[in-house]
């Protein structure tokens, strides 16, 4: 915490928290007015970690441009850069085999499991209680063994490239991903009983943060936050890409509009993502899992918008061409910015201790926010 | 509402719109001293109901700046995308944080990155950017040798 504090003309006490405090989990600058214990005003001040992802990509080829995304959301980096990757290849109409398809979507819902269960230990912590951290970084341990073996990466995958993926699956990927469908199932249980009943958690999250309907939709809001709120808007089932169409899977609505609804969404969503990877697993088909592409991929003139669901919510991608080998201009919208402009407003009348508990149910991660 | 559909409501709010057709979404042209009128008209009519804001954002085309708004409706799901051309030495457009809440930060981040002005806004501090910052770092001409990697 900034060691500076103020008071305004009424006699209100302004704090700065962050841009370093564990509970903001990255640099994010929170200015806040309090009246006592009362929140009056939330300001954030972002930029600590802005690299202007979207001027770099101008001078980066529609292959390269991918890469700099799984920057971004580092917790989705794989659904991140399989967002910019179906924006190339619409402009470039290209058909991604069917082996592709199904592999970018088990990678995709493995990502949201391990991004969910981040998000699980990190709320827990955020509000008290330890012991869920280290359960949560256990399994998504296992999800990062995975993605080791197959992407060589942990973090930033990078696997996603126009016309399909990168490399074949690794020979263990299916026996792997059996053991962890079976470890998960009995674990998301034990998640449930540790956190989801308990009486303290409850009272710290029920009724806090309430976000209306309304202004879900008027912020922008997108994901697990907008569902909550019971807004219908999973990109998955809204406007289905690659193999969503074919799959059984529940888009998981609640109407507590609080942060413990937004807790809710996110662990009945993970038992959702693994029956999606449950009912793919044995069902990838053989043969290419990359299309052929032309070494150098020039979009034509126009534009081009995509979007996918993140682990946080809706993630858009715009590209400007106007026919060279770099985008004239992108624009990426994600999730983490607009759900973020809605703090202030779910903040105000609340107390300061309940901060955290809000941004632990919005699930943040700063260099999405920043870009 | 289909794309004909659309047109025709919204030729009755502004005659002077033109459309563009050749993407995935209808583009509606507008004038920027229009916009409002028309931000406001498609957000309160019934039929239309654009209540969802995804995408706002602007394009720096050397001669002008293009803001595009990216507009969907949670009801009726039908999508528009409007575009104003503004003047690149003295960009100026209305704000539409009070109709769509979401365009405050997104309005906030667009002036400091293009440097446009957003009229009537409540708060254009810079967001992103320090606040001793000059000039617009996402406009073509912007040069900074010393922060700028060029890859």
């Amino acid at each position: 915490m900034i060691e500076e504090l103020m008071t305004t003309e009424q006699g209100d006490l302004v704090i700065n928290v962050g841009p370093q405090h564990p509970s903001t989990h990255g640099v994010l600058h929170l200015v806040i007015t309090l009246n006592g214990e009362t929140i009056k005003k939330v300001e954030p001040h972002l930029g600590y970690i802005h690299r202007s992802i979207e001027k770099m990509c101008e001078s980066l080829s529609f292959r390269q441009f991918i890469y700099v995304t799984s920057r971004m959301d580092y917790l989705s980096s794989h659904i991140n850069n399989h967002g910019c990757a179906l924006c190339v290849e619409k402009g470039l109409q290209i058909e991604v085999p069917p082996r592709g398809q199904v592999i970018r979507v088990l990678m995709d819902e493995l990502t949201r499991i391990a991004s969910h269960v981040l998000w699980w230990g990190a709320l827990a912590m955020d509000v008290g209680a330890i012991t869920p951290f280290f359960y949560a970084f256990r399994e998504r341990e296992a999800i990062n063994d995975i993605m080791e073996e197959t992407c060589g990466a942990r973090l930033t995958m990078n696997y996603m490239v126009p016309g399909g993926v990168m490399f074949d699956l690794h020979p263990n990927f299916q026996k792997k991903v059996h053991e962890f469908i079976q470890l998960f199932k009995s674990k998301v249980d034990e998640y449930d009983e540790l956190l989801t009943n308990n009486v303290i958690f409850k009272a710290r999250t029920r009724g806090i943060g309430m976000l209306s309907y309304e202004d879900a939709i008027s912020y922008g809001c997108s994901g697990p936050t907008a569902r909550a709120s019971g807004v219908h808007c999973d990109i998955r089932k809204l406007y289905p890409y690659e193999v969503y169409s074919g799959l059984q899977f529940e888009e998981i609505i609640e109407s507590g509009c609080d942060s413990y609804a937004r807790y809710v969404v996110r662990m009945k969503e993970m038992r959702q993502s693994l029956s999606i990877v449950e009912q793919l697993i044995d069902n990838i088909p053989e043969g290419d899992f990359q299309a052929k592409t032309k070494a150098v991929l020039k979009l034509p003139k126009g534009e081009f918008y995509s979007r996918v669901e993140t682990a946080r919510g809706e993630f858009g991608v715009y590209i400007v061409s106007e026919g060279g080998m770099t985008p004239y201009r992108i624009k990426f919208r994600s999730p983490g910015f607009s759900n973020l402009s809605a703090l202030d407003h779910m903040a105000r009348g609340q107390k300061i201790g309940d901060l955290v508990a809000i941004m632990g149910s919005l699930d943040l991660v700063i260099p999405d926010i920043d870009r | 509402m289909s794309n004909e559909e659309l047109k025709s409501v919204l030729s009755g709010f502004n005659p002077g719109l033109t459309f563009e057709e050749s993407g995935e979404w209808l583009v509606a042209n507008v004038e920027p001293g229009e916009f409002l009128s028309l931000a406001k008209q498609i957000r309160n009519n019934e039929s239309l109901s654009f209540d969802y804001l995804f995408c706002l954002t602007c394009i720096d085309w050397k001669t002008h700046l293009t803001m595009v708004y990216h507009l969907t409706s949670t009801s009726f799901r039908h999508h528009l995308v409007i575009k104003s051309k503004l003047d690149s030495s003295r960009p100026e457009i209305e704000t539409v944080s009070n109709i769509w809440k979401t365009a405050d930060f997104h309005e906030r981040e667009v002036a400091e990155l293009f440097g446009v002005n957003f009229l009537n806004h409540p708060d254009l501090r810079k967001l992103i950017l320090p606040d001793e910052w000059s000039g617009f770092p996402l406009r073509k001409n912007y040069e900074d040798p010393v922060n700028m990697i060029k890859l």
